[in-house]
């Protein structure tokens, strides 16, 4: 459904995609992990034919974003990173302006947005201006979803939304795959990958892995533990320059460590009741998809 | 053809909504022709006169009384303190003084000839200049009168003195404010067409929703023209709005033919929106748009004889004002208005403002391809 082979994109010099190249296939939500800066919106720009590559292809839909762009625009729904509806208009006018632009009305194609509509419904003559997060993301969805596309393109929906409306919004982009819609979506969040079909890493431009959520998780093959202390950020120094950690990261109130063969739970925790830290805890975990994820990108770092 | 009228919609659907916007559309044109009109005049009046009489005659009287009669002297100090005068101009006191000497009867009697002292505080050229001229009119008009009263008989000389009957064109009452109303007006339009046009395209831009529409199938020139057209309507609507305004407040003559005076508005409106268009291609945010085409405005005011006369600038200067449409709208506006000119006596600038038109809308399109 999204062939994309070789992309690069520079700005001056710095190299925003490096060769990137990866599937995705019919009715597949994939997702794109990375953090901000990592190209994520250039790659998205370039398959929603705002932007021209340098260097490589992209085919969307069976069609050419350079070649085809002007048939392509009408397949495809496309959510940018920032909330990019008109705020002076309603929600009702934002959706039968798109609606009109595309030829289509919102009766047509009620039964693609039923669902998210509904709950916008009671709000449907406040201006898009006056929203909430939640909403206007749901209201950019709408608007994304008014044409009927074949493919959806949602650059982090759901940066700066709460915890609850983020499940809600997961929870449609369900919806739409059993319906057999195919989504590309960008997210620095790391726990919304497990709701992706296939996810894929990106850091520096460049894609570092793509494969299952759960296919990520079993690539972990080291033992991961978890440390705590009363002093989070001397904690992290002292478990950085430890002789028997490979490396440290902070994770929610813990640190999370991989460890060398000389490693032993006892020994680190009187090296550390020996630098003056409190109530410590060491304890074996499971890692997650994130846990991945950092290894991934640390190991990139230090190659 | 459908997808221009919804855009338009959609455009006057959120200028409606603009709480900006909106009053300036309806507040400026009538503001603009009220308080520029009634405020910014040329006409001094009320000039602080210091007179110091040192002759202290009836003659000498008499001439302060005729100064101070006229409603463009107040006499604020009147003795024979000649040490003050230099004292109260430099405390900005009076605008001027006439120092009258001792003997100023009895030499103007006895030898026919005397003089006086006038002095302006010429920090502002203008206001001393214009001082100046009224004050030496009314001297020589009391010149006249004692001439004619102390001498009854004309004299010889006297015989041959030319007088000159002036007769106004086209401005009977020299009125400055038929002279400047029809200025505001093509700076109205201009303000329309250059800033708020360009303003509006990079609001788009600023806020992020030109990404939306990017993707969707509306062509670049569709989303130009849905721009555009409204500030086009808009502009000829302030123009009739403050046209009419000015007429019925202060009577400005309307001697010509409006059809072609709105004929070559819209054209002008043509030129400047390209203008604009063109100035929008330079800006990320409405802040930067908004100082790029004050810089620009602020150069075609100048240079378009809207306040001063373009025949009074230098020879160089009077060249670059070729190249500057808002002056021929400002000729256009005062050739109809006060003169009566009709499309007959105006083909040369219609032709000129046709090349406007094409030239900086080409320029514009081609810059603005280059852009996105």
């Amino acid at each position: 459904m999204i062939r994309v082979n070789q992309v690069s994109k520079r700005y001056g010099a710095i190299e925003a995609l490096r060769q990137v190249s990866f599937e995705v296939n019919p009715g597949e939500i994939f997702g794109l992990i990375g953090p901000d800066g990592a190209g994520k919106t250039t790659l998205f720009r370039i398959l929603t034919t705002l932007l021209l590559p340098d260097e490589g292809t992209a085919r969307v839909n069976g069609r050419d974003v350079v070649a085809n762009y002007k048939a392509l625009r009408a397949e495809i729904g496309y959510m940018p990173g920032r909330f990019s509806l008109y705020q002076d208009l309603t929600i009702a006018e934002n959706l039968a302006f798109f609606a009109t632009i595309f030829g289509t009305t919102i009766e047509a194609n009620y039964e693609n947005i039923r669902p998210i509509y509904e709950q916008l419904a009671p709000f449907k003559d406040r201006r898009a201006g006056k929203l909430s997060g939640g909403m206007k993301q749901k209201l950019a969805l709408c608007c994304a979803l008014i044409h009927s596309p074949e493919v959806l393109f949602l650059d982090e929906p759901t940066t700066g939304v709460d915890p609850v409306s983020r499940k809600e919004f997961w929870d449609i982009l369900a919806m739409l795959k059993q319906k057999g819609m195919t989504i590309l979506v960008s997210t620095p969040y790391m726990d919304e990958a497990t709701r992706c079909n296939r996810v894929g890493l990106i850091q520096n431009g460049e894609l570092l892995q793509i494969d299952t959520p759960a296919g990520i998780v079993s690539r972990f093959d080291q033992p991961l533990w978890a440390v705590t202390s009363d002093e989070m950020y001397r904690l992290i120094q002292d478990l950085r320059t430890h002789p028997t950690i490979k490396t440290a990261y902070a994770f929610g109130d813990t640190v999370h460590i991989t460890v060398k063969h000389s490693f032993y739970p006892e020994d680190l925790f009187a090296d550390l009741g020996a630098k003056n830290h409190q109530n410590i805890e060491i304890f074996p975990i499971t890692p997650t998809i994130e846990d991945c994820f950092i290894g991934l990108m640390e190991t990139q770092k230090t190659p | 053809m459908r997808t221009i009228q919804l855009l338009l919609q959609k455009e006057f659907l959120q200028i409606i909504r603009n709480k900006a916007m909106l009053p300036i559309i309806f507040v400026m044109p009538i503001m603009q022709t009220m308080i520029l009109a009634f405020a910014a005049n040329y006409e001094i009046n009320n000039l602080r006169l210091h007179i110091v009489d040192r002759d202290r005659s009836t003659f000498s009287r008499q001439l302060t009384q005729q100064l101070d009669a006229s409603e463009r002297f107040v006499v604020v100090y009147y003795d024979n303190a000649a040490h003050l005068a230099a004292q109260h101009m430099q405390a900005d006191q009076t605008d001027m003084t006439l120092e009258i000497p001792i003997g100023f009867e009895k030499d103007l009697v006895s030898l026919q000839n005397t003089q006086v002292y006038l002095g302006a505080n010429a920090i502002n050229s203008v206001k001393a200049g214009v001082g100046m001229n009224y004050a030496a009119s009314i001297i020589a008009d009391y010149n006249m009168n004692i001439r004619l009263r102390a001498m009854p008989i004309v004299p010889a000389a006297q015989a041959g003195q030319i007088e000159i009957v002036p007769t106004e064109w086209f401005n009977p009452s020299r009125s400055y404010k038929n002279f400047f109303v029809p200025g505001i007006l093509a700076v109205l339009i201009t303000v329309i067409g250059s800033m708020l046009a360009s303003l509006n395209i990079v609001r788009e831009r600023e806020i992020g929703t030109i990404e939306q529409i990017n993707v969707t199938p509306i062509r670049k020139y569709q989303f130009i023209i849905g721009k555009l057209i409204p500030f086009w309507i808009i502009g000829l609507f302030d123009l009739a709005l403050g046209l009419g305004f000015a007429k019925l407040v202060f009577g400005l003559p309307t001697t010509g033919n409006m059809m072609a005076l709105f004929g070559f508005a819209g054209l002008f409106l043509l030129a400047i929106l390209g203008f604009g268009l063109f100035l929008s291609t330079f800006s990320e945010t409405q802040q930067q748009a908004m100082f790029i085409s004050w810089f620009f405005m602020l150069v075609f005011l100048l240079m378009g004889g809207v306040f001063t006369p373009i025949e009074s600038m230098p020879q160089w200067a009077q060249v670059l004002t070729w190249f500057n449409p808002v002056s021929y709208m400002v000729q256009v506006l005062r050739l109809v208005l006060l003169k009566g000119s009709g499309f007959m006596d105006l083909w040369p600038f219609f032709l000129k403002m046709t090349g406007f038109v094409i030239a900086l809308n080409a320029f514009a399109v081609l810059n603005y391809r280059k852009t996105t």
